[in-house]
């Protein structure tokens, strides 16, 4: 489905996670941000969600245990950085798919 | 033409290692196995063990019986690997080489890798059920108790069968229910994902399982130790979680000898192509079933569906044509309900499990996605499939490798 995030209409899935991740950019990720409750991206979110965008383009997939040992972040600053869940919070704003399990 | 003279090494009995094996011998190969185990076990009975249904001998047998007699059996340990040089030492110091190499090492459960997880508590109050001894440690656990709160928790993905912790979670609600002793047992399934379901149509139409059972959720809890003389579980963001008994899934780690190797990822699983199942560092080198960093399930049906695209590419490989990108992440599993009831998936990479019938489009006769007796019943018929057709790399019939789109229902797009 189509939805406008930050001026531009975006593919999204049910739950709001870009369908494209070409069609994101940093405004569109300050947006959802402030949507999940963070009104400001430092550089350690910017570092995070390229990080996390750079990992998915390689075609790694993604876990928490993967970011804490990124050298990016540790686990704990992680969970400050983007709280309730740090995974799927930070992938959505990255604008990547949500991270599931098989069912 | 074939060609006797090449050695194919296979590192691992379980269920992919076997089928493999099994089945590349039909094609007049040197195919060598290297596992250290004397028998092999029907994994997916391990979660009907704690609930005093099955005994081990049900799930054993040995893996003499198992393997082909014309596959070479090495009952030993890998110590390490000479990528560049074709060959490996094992534990015991023999030197073996090979033309072609298949990591088949499967997963285990790694509770070392969680502060306090397997220390004071482990098989106490705490208590695995993806191994035999696990278990069956935790059968005795669950007949002695009788009030208080069962936490059933999951690590980190992935994690091998990943539905079987919500299974776990729905057989113990029946189990305490046939007690009469449900109303005093309080049961939590903790997960590290945002939710017990976390596919759209499966959330959707499977959302109020756990409600209806009375099992609450706390989702998104990563946890960072485990506090075994309080009893509590504590998440990196503070929260705590406690528990009378403990049915964990640790975190999932490869091979001892692949962790910090060039080829692994940080668990120890090979990073291969998803599509062909060639390493991403050596063309001579392959992974299947768990061993494989694929993005789907670790699950005995995947490995299933792995085997034809490897056999075909290791043939491909020795003839120097072009590997095939043939395997879809098809994975196809019955999950346990409760209630005499169970569920089947059918999915891939691209699809996630949808509402429909199989394996015939209109005809079924099982339902997929919903909960029915016929499935159950095709759970526990599964068992013999798996001794007499699937682990002798025979085929079975109605179930393709690639995953059919015919049956299943789209979701409406809005």
């Amino acid at each position: 489905m189509q939805k406008e995030i930050a001026g531009q209409n975006v593919e999204v899935d049910a739950e709001g996670y870009l369908a494209d991740l070409n069609q994101w950019n940093g405004e569109i990720a300050k947006a959802i941000a402030s949507e999940l409750g963070i009104t400001e991206l430092s550089q350690q979110h910017w570092d995070v969600i390229n990080w996390l965008r750079d990992q998915k383009a390689s075609g790694n997939e993604l876990n928490i245990r993967k970011v804490g040992g990124s050298g990016v972040v540790d686990i704990k600053q992680f969970y400050q950085l983007f709280p309730g869940g740090p995974l799927k919070n930070a992938s959505k704003i990255a604008g990547l798919p949500k991270p599931t399990s098989c069912l | 033409m074939e060609n006797p003279t090449k050695k194919i090494v296979i590192i691992g009995a379980g269920t992919a290692g076997i089928m493999l094996s099994n089945k590349l011998v039909k094609h007049k190969l040197d195919v060598t196995v290297i596992d250290s185990s004397e028998v092999h076990y029907y994994q997916p009975g391990f979660l009907f063990l704690p609930f005093g249904k099955y005994n081990l001998d049900k799930l054993r047998r040995p893996l003499s019986k198992l393997i082909n007699k014309k596959v070479t059996h090495l009952r030993d340990r890998v110590a390490s690997i000479n990528y560049s040089g074709n060959s490996l030492t094992t534990e015991s110091g023999q030197e073996v080489g090979y033309d072609i190499l298949v990591i088949a090492t499967g997963t285990h459960i790694d509770a070392s890798a969680t502060q306090g997880l397997s220390g004071a508590g482990w098989r106490k109050n705490i208590f695995d059920f993806y191994t035999p001894d696990g278990a069956m440690a935790l059968r005795e656990a669950l007949q002695n108790f009788t009030q208080g709160k069962l936490v059933v928790q999951i690590m980190d993905m992935p994690i091998k069968c990943p539905v079987a912790p919500l299974e776990f979670a729905f057989l113990a609600d029946d189990y305490f229910r046939k007690r009469g002793l449900r109303d005093q047992i309080e049961i939590e399934y903790v997960t590290s994902l945002s939710g017990a379901f976390t596919k759209p149509v499966a959330s959707s139409k499977l959302g109020h399982l756990l409600t209806d059972k009375n099992i609450n959720i706390v989702a998104d809890f990563y946890v960072e130790k485990v506090d075994p003389e309080a009893r509590k579980l504590i998440c990196y963001d503070g929260r705590e979680v406690n528990y009378d008994l403990l049915v964990t899934i640790p975190v999932n780690a490869g091979a001892d000898f692949l962790h910090n190797s060039e080829i692994a990822n940080e668990l120890g699983f090979v990073e291969v192509n998803h599509g062909s199942l060639q390493s991403t560092k050596y063309p001579n080198l392959f992974a299947i079933g768990d061993a494989a960093d694929l993005p789907t399930s670790k699950a005995g049906s995947v490995a299933h569906f792995e085997v034809e695209t490897l056999v075909e590419n290791i043939m491909r490989s020795i003839n120097g044509q072009p590997l095939e990108e043939s395997f879809d992440g098809h994975s196809n599993c019955f999950v346990e309900a409760g209630g005499g009831k169970a569920l089947l998936l059918d999915f891939n990479y691209q699809t996630e499990p949808l509402e429909g019938r199989f394996p015939f489009a209109m005809f079924g006769p099982m339902k997929l996605l919903n909960p029915s007796r016929i499935n159950h019943l095709g759970k526990l018929a599964f068992r013999y499939i798996y001794w007499y057709m699937l682990l002798p790399g025979r085929k079975i019939p109605f179930i393709p490798n690639k995953m059919s789109i015919k049956g299943k229902k789209q979701p409406k797009i809005s």
